[in-house]
């Protein structure tokens, strides 16, 4: 306690706060000005700086960004790629996660002859460069007749979002005992039955890992929205970069900014709200993935 | 439990028991029949398609005239792969270094009983949750080079101050790494201090006895234990080095010229905007290539590890 106590006043204590306040102004900074450059007209951009506050705060480039910002040819903002990517990401996360907890239950506990080799080959997936299918997707989505549409860009994530998925609700059961599932299997209970009754009720958190791990990873993709959409299924991120990088007209980084916070803000209110989940599921992927 | 037993015990009809006995043997390998076609398709059916185009002379259209490793020659004789693969070299180092030491010195501040610890770690952590497209717009507006951070330093009073990254062809590369190491630099030192916590705290507190100093006890002790930390986290980053794509394309789009190119974005234009779809399938396989350079060294290593373990 002594130690405590006069660790507390030290100087190298004084230091170690200092250097972590500065690296939290760091790290916030870039969330700063995407906000305050958002609530700016273009006059006051032309007259401050990056750190300086709007003369009058206006809500002007959230509503073009919104409605009628120029994404490329058209000019109605990135309101309907929003709903694009909510209109994706919802189903995709859902069968993704259903699927994942599945897998994750028989490679846990219904384990045959080759299933450990197969959970193997399926792990590749956390790590494939997806440049490496790119073409034949393309091909088998434009035979499947899902080429540019939102279903499409679903099935997608699907497939190539159950190899984490799997993997999370794998590791989570393997360390639900065995012997719960022989007790339950000698008592008549069936595969549907335990995983029901069972595994389910216990596994919320692993749910919502899941949930949230594959919510960032779908909303917040751009390789296979700018791939596999055309204009009216392309996703935020699309939306987002075909208006910070359309060449047309004057660069208005306030309404950039405003699309910029847009395309954040599922994601950051997600990590506000269940940020323990989103660092589990972070550190979970990285053990393996 | 004990009267779902009873009941089935009941029901003494023989061919029925067997068939749901069938059924429930069949069941697991049932449920995972779709990802099973999934994964066979989708991750080494379309590998291996890719491999194959590789090998022929597509260009707009996928054509199966086989033209052996002309693609690769070509690939490499290639001024602007050579610039995007340097780039990679480039970026990947300096990217993976920066966020080791940035995440593994904040870890081990961040390990000393602050208070607030959770907040702060939060805030470190947050950018990780931003796609790579919001972080690179909002980087492209801070490096600006008239309006952005000179602007600030000019301002500020510092006036012959110039910061013109984002347009030098010598330069842009570095812009990349500063955003890319914003954002990733967070998650690496929340992985450090996972691996922190998980050190037996009675040896630090005997080396204290002992009378070693706090900087030497983490020099000598605490990080030569964290190597497994060390090594995933190489992993992770190199793999977010090699398929970086959104990041380079929100901030510079690959320019000016191609000077801040990167594989991923060579893929891509050759692949979907110039037609030349042999080429950009070998330019994929050679970044599969990259990835098991690294992944199959450090799987092996996990392996090795776990059966001496």
């Amino acid at each position: 306690m002594a130690n405590s106590v006069r660790n507390s006043l030290s100087t190298g204590r004084l230091l170690v706060y200092g250097t972590l306040l500065l690296a939290c102004i760091a790290y916030l900074i870039p969330v700063f000005i995407m906000l305050v450059t958002s609530f700016k007209t273009t006059g006051d951009i032309r007259t401050g700086n990056l750190m300086s506050l709007p003369e009058t705060w206006t809500l002007d480039a959230w509503a073009k960004a919104w409605s009628s910002a120029c994404t490329g040819v058209e000019c109605n903002g990135v309101h309907g790629f929003f709903w694009n990517s909510l209109k994706m990401a919802v189903p995709a996360v859902m069968i993704s996660t259903f699927l994942g907890a599945i897998n994750g239950y028989v490679f846990s506990k219904w384990r045959f002859r080759g299933s450990d080799i197969f959970f193997s080959l399926l792990l590749f997936g956390c790590f494939l460069p997806f440049q490496v299918i790119l073409l034949p997707m393309a091909g088998v989505l434009g035979k499947l007749g899902l080429a540019n549409t939102t279903p499409g860009l679903v099935l997608v994530h699907v497939v190539y979002g159950i190899a984490f998925t799997t993997l999370f609700f794998r590791n989570f059961y393997v360390a639900v005992p065995d012997a719960l599932i022989k007790a339950a299997r000698l008592d008549g209970a069936g595969f549907v039955t335990i995983f029901v009754k069972i595994l389910l009720p216990m596994s919320v958190p692993t749910f919502m890992v899941c949930f949230i791990w594959q919510f960032t990873q779908i909303w917040n993709d751009f390789l296979f929205g700018v791939v596999f959409a055309s204009g009216d299924s392309q996703p935020i991120t699309v939306g987002l970069n075909n208006l910070v990088n359309t060449s047309t007209g004057v660069k208005e980084y306030n309404v950039d900014m405003a699309a910029a916070m847009i395309a954040a803000l599922p994601t950051l209110v997600v990590y506000v709200l269940a940020g323990k989940y989103f660092i589990r599921g972070l550190t979970s992927g990285a053990v393996k993935g | 439990m004990a009267h779902i037993g009873a009941a089935s015990e009941a029901t003494p009809q023989r061919p029925r028991v067997r068939l749901t006995q069938h059924l429930q043997h069949w069941l697991p390998k049932l449920a995972l029949a779709p990802t099973a076609v999934m994964a066979l398709v989708g991750i080494y059916g379309f590998m291996i398609w890719t491999g194959v185009l590789s090998l022929t002379g597509s260009t707009f259209l996928p054509s199966y005239e086989f033209v052996g490793f002309e693609q690769y020659a070509k690939l490499f004789a290639n001024d602007r792969w050579v610039t995007a693969c340097t780039n990679l070299v480039i970026f990947g180092v300096l990217f993976i270094v920066s966020c080791l030491a940035i995440g593994c010195f904040l870890a081990i501040l961040l390990d000393q009983r602050i208070r607030n610890e959770g907040v702060i770690r939060t805030i470190y952590l947050y950018p990780m949750a931003l796609s790579m497209i919001v972080t690179g717009a909002v980087w492209q507006w801070i490096l600006n080079p008239s309006l952005g951070l000179e602007k600030l330093m000019h301002d500020w009073g510092w006036t012959s101050f110039k910061f013109d990254w984002l347009t030098d062809p010598d330069m842009v590369i570095y812009t990349i790494v500063i955003a890319a190491v914003w954002q990733a630099s967070g998650f690496v030192m929340a992985l450090f201090l996972a691996g922190l916590r998980g050190i037996d705290g009675s040896i630090i507190n005997a080396a204290r006895v002992d009378g070693a100093s706090l900087p030497r006890i983490y020099l000598r002790i605490v990080l030569p234990a964290m190597r497994p930390v060390f090594f995933s986290s190489v992993m992770v980053l190199a793999h977010i080095a090699i398929k970086s794509f959104d990041l380079v394309t929100a901030m510079t789009a690959g320019g000016p010229g191609y000077s801040s190119d990167l594989p991923a974005l060579f893929m891509y234009a050759f692949t979907f905007t110039r037609g030349q779809m042999g080429l950009g399938a070998a330019s994929a396989m050679m970044m599969l290539a990259m990835l098991l350079a690294i992944l199959v060294p450090y799987l092996y290593s996990e392996l090795r590890g776990q059966r001496n373990g």
